[in-house]
């Protein structure tokens, strides 16, 4: 809890105001709203605050306001957070808090960026194919979910793409599909009963190579995915089995695969 | 205004909405061959569904093997206190494994039982543990299940696109009119059959549960297109939102958390429910559990901010967290308690509306042809009062249905309905209006009015006094929201869309308020102060709401659906009102 907040009546909340220009790149500025404080606040309070008080207007995407929906992304302070979720009591209030959109994504107005591009990586995705649809009921043990289960987590609140430099700096959205489709592969490949082959697409198409393990997806995903470890670097691992590793390369050639 | 452009979108059948009732009912209109749009307001996959919690309810008998249909369509009469429509209770109890085996094949991971079947866990109203779940997230994996499923259907989606008002051409809905929210610009969908399922009206109250997008859309387009709606006076209380801090007031507490066990205690530490069900204590029905509460409270035996205590804490903290993730870090973040540790502090929260528009039970066509309804947006199935889970499982049974009848209405109406320019000229002046005006409030602080005045004087416990004080307000309400202003331009501008869904949500509080007045007894999500029982009469009549000549809101009433006798067998003698 912050020093600031004891006692302090209201604070000052900086957002970004602005569009994209002609050309497609976000032109605006920060502007200054003075709120009160409140018991237990957070970012997305004081957002609708601006909204009810000065300015009706004002552009941001909310849903379910308890971090389930994944809508209300954005950077506090530098740091790509669900508004939701984050406590004002847990910012320094002797200055000004920072609300900006998602960096990696194209500016449409104030707080909100256009995701599209997300919905089409997932599009390309090799739905779930069952291996036995005609099985009444399958035995599945919950052991064998586990894994399955973590993943499916997944609000796609998109943080993690935001936060992944390998989208966010070099701008490879062609090439990787970043953190949250490497999720979605991998809920899909550790699903026991799931008979699809996406590993020449994982290598491929949506670039695992490209993650270079620096974790950053995995501290900011709001539902504490371990998407680093357990869903990237076992997708690595398994092209890796699959085109780089003689033994695995032999037994494959003997079956005719 | 200046010459009108928009874009135009055809397709055999236009679904509105894509939670978890239009995301079924887009795939089963396209797996039937016909060409289908998906239009939503916000985000795909950010649906009310995915915020629901606890589970989805249908008799697998997995772990009581003694449950079945007859047995779940007992449980939901009972709950919904014998107003719902029996035929689509039946159907409901009787689909909704099948559907969830389906779900299963499109990739859902439900949580399992020892002996690998899909596990189910006790809920409120249920004889049977008979909630299908994944931990406290099950909505969020119906919703990214039918999400993925529906993508790779050959669905054409539109997201962020809001739908205002139904075209209709010599009585058969012809379409919809919308705009980009991103944009502001205009579109038409035209459709041969249309399917609503756009959710609920929570957003008239002030303590609720459901977020932004819950303004009415549906019942409102629907009432000026002449359908007729049911049951409006009957809202779900839900037992157990949160009620500190302030920001978070109304967030729901899912009730697995007393299916897992949890109890509710006041600030004697009494076990309070021993007083009000103690055969079914905790777990007894969400109308009785919520009034409990509100009358707890009001005896001042409440918590320290006006709720009472909900405590799990008893139970092995690594089960709370398997088995209750979403609450436990919730409780953690939002309010500072650690819920393994400790109470809650949880109070009632506006959390479902019952009633909504008149469908037919097998198709789930409305009193308007071609247009169809599934979902928080239809009635029916629920009655008075909508046990846990049985609104997962309406989604996607009556999605389904919808779906079917749509596409049966589509084939055998082949020829495409025109378009009257007049009508889409009159909607988009409609929605220019408050561009054009100066000096008038802004859509907030009259949306903040409104939700203040449900929510005293059409809550809980209703006085008629007080609902008649809402009827009367009702016109100047009107004034205010036709005389209001708004900044900005059309692009992405939340003001302006909030002008427009007021107008929704006025028309849906008017219904709740009328039919309120309306019933004279209390059952289920309806208490009245000056009537504390049953009626002979009520129990045998729904009531109704149309539009009248002049627009108004006109409120009747209808004789309920008779049970057949094979039906009321299954129950007690005398139990099942009689005709």
């Amino acid at each position: 809890m912050s020093q600031a907040a004891a006692g302090q009546q209201s604070f000052t909340l900086r957002v970004f105001r602005g569009e994209p220009d002609e050309a497609g790149h976000s032109t605006g500025s920060m502007t200054d709203y003075k709120v009160p404080l409140g018991d237990g606040m957070v970012v997305l309070d004081a957002v609708h605050h601006v909204q009810a008080q000065y300015d009706p207007s004002l552009a941001v995407r909310w849903n379910c306001k308890a971090a389930k929906c994944g809508s209300c992304s954005a950077e506090v302070n530098g740091k790509p957070s669900l508004m939701c979720k984050t406590r004002l009591d847990s910012l320094p209030l002797d200055e000004p808090v920072v609300v900006k959109p998602m960096r990696a994504f194209p500016l449409i107005r104030d707080l909100v960026t256009d995701v599209s591009w997300n919905y089409s990586v997932n599009q390309n995705i090799k739905p779930f194919t069952p291996a036995n649809e005609n099985v009444a009921q399958w035995d599945v043990k919950q052991e064998d979910v586990d894994r399955a289960q973590e993943f499916r987590k997944c609000i796609e609140c998109f943080l993690c793409q935001d936060v992944c430099h390998v989208l966010r700096n070099h701008n490879q959205f062609a090439q990787f599909a970043g953190p949250r489709f490497m999720v979605r592969l991998a809920s899909l490949e550790m699903h026991p009963m799931d008979a699809a082959d996406r590993i020449p697409d994982i290598k491929e198409r949506f670039g695992v190579g490209f993650c270079n393990i620096t974790k950053c997806c995995t501290e900011v995903c709001p539902e504490e995915i371990h998407i680093t470890d357990n869903a990237i670097i076992p997708l690595k691992e398994r092209v890796v089995d699959r085109y780089y590793d003689p033994v695995m390369g032999f037994i494959r050639k003997l079956r005719g695969g | 205004m200046a010459e009108l452009h928009y874009e135009t979108h055809t397709h055999d059948v236009l679904v509105i909405g894509a939670g978890g009732a239009g995301l079924r009912a887009a795939i089963e209109a396209s797996a039937m061959g016909l060409s289908v749009a998906l239009v939503c307001k916000s985000l795909l996959g950010k649906a009310h569904t995915v915020m629901a919690e606890g589970g989805l309810a249908a008799a697998m008998a997995n772990v009581d093997a003694h449950d079945g249909w007859q047995t779940h369509f007992k449980d939901t009469m009972r709950g919904n206190k014998f107003l719902g429509n029996w035929k689509m209770a039946q159907l409901h109890a009787q689909e909704a494994p099948e559907r969830v085996h389906e779900l299963e094949r499109w990739g859902a991971v439900f949580d399992r039982t020892a002996d690998g079947k899909v596990n189910q866990r006790a809920f409120g109203g249920h004889s049977c543990r008979r909630l299908v779940h994944v931990g406290d997230r099950t909505g969020l994996e119906l919703i990214r299940t039918l999400q993925d499923k529906g993508v790779h259907s050959g669905i054409d989606v539109f997201m962020e696109c809001a739908v205002t008002d139904l075209l209709t051409d010599e009585g058969r809905v012809a379409g919809a009119f919308g705009y980009w929210r991103e944009s502001g610009r205009f579109a038409i969908f035209r459709a041969k059959a249309v399917i609503l399922a756009t959710g609920g009206i929570g957003q008239a109250f002030k303590i609720t549960s459901n977020s932004w997008e819950y303004t009415a859309d549906g019942h409102g387009m629907a009432f000026r297109a002449g359908a007729e709606m049911i049951d409006m006076e009957f809202i779900q209380f839900h037992p157990t939102g949160m009620v500190w801090p302030p920001g978070v007031r109304g967030i729901l507490v899912t009730e697995a958390v007393r299916g897992e066990g949890g109890r509710l205690t006041n600030s004697l530490g009494e076990r309070f429910m021993e007083n009000y069900d103690p055969k079914r204590m905790e777990l007894s029905t969400r109308d009785i559990v919520a009034k409990a509460i509100n009358s707890e409270v009001k005896a001042g035996r409440g918590s320290p901010h006006g709720g009472v205590f909900l405590d799990i804490s008893h139970r092995d903290a690594d089960y709370i967290k398997k088995k209750l993730p979403s609450m436990y870090h919730q409780f953690k973040e939002l309010a500072d308690v650690d819920i393994t540790a400790g109470p809650m502090e949880v109070g009632p929260t506006t959390h479902y509306t019952m009633g909504g528009l008149r469908v037919d039970p097998e198709t789930q066509e409305t009193t308007v042809p071609g247009l169809f309804a599934c979902g928080e947006v239809s009635g029916g199935l629920h009655g008075a009062n909508r046990l846990g889970g049985n609104s997962l499982s309406d989604l996607i049974v009556f999605g389904r249905r919808a779906g079917v009848g749509a596409v049966a209405f589509a084939k055998a109406n082949a020829t495409l309905p025109s378009v009257n320019e007049a009508q889409v000229k009159t909607f988009a002046q409609q929605m220019m209006a408050p561009f054009e005006r100066e000096g008038g409030e802004s859509p907030y602080q009259i949306h903040s009015d409104l939700r203040e005045m449900m929510q005293s004087k059409c809550g809980i416990v209703r006085d008629p006094v007080e609902v008649q004080q809402a009827i009367d307000a009702f016109p100047a309400y009107w004034d205010r929201v036709r005389r209001c202003t708004i900044s900005g331009s059309r692009q992405y501008n939340p003001g302006w869309h909030l002008a427009f869904d007021l107008q929704n949500m006025l028309i849906a509080s008017e219904a709740v308020a009328r039919c309120a007045l309306q019933r004279t007894e209390s059952r289920g999500g309806h208490t009245r102060v000056d009537y504390a029982n049953y009626d002979p009469y009520w129990a045998k009549h729904n009531s109704t709401i149309r539009r009248g000549p002049q627009g108004e809101v006109q409120v009747g009433v209808s004789p309920l659906p008779i049970m057949p006798d094979e039906l009321k067998q299954l129950f007690d003698e005398n139990e099942v009102p009689s005709t």
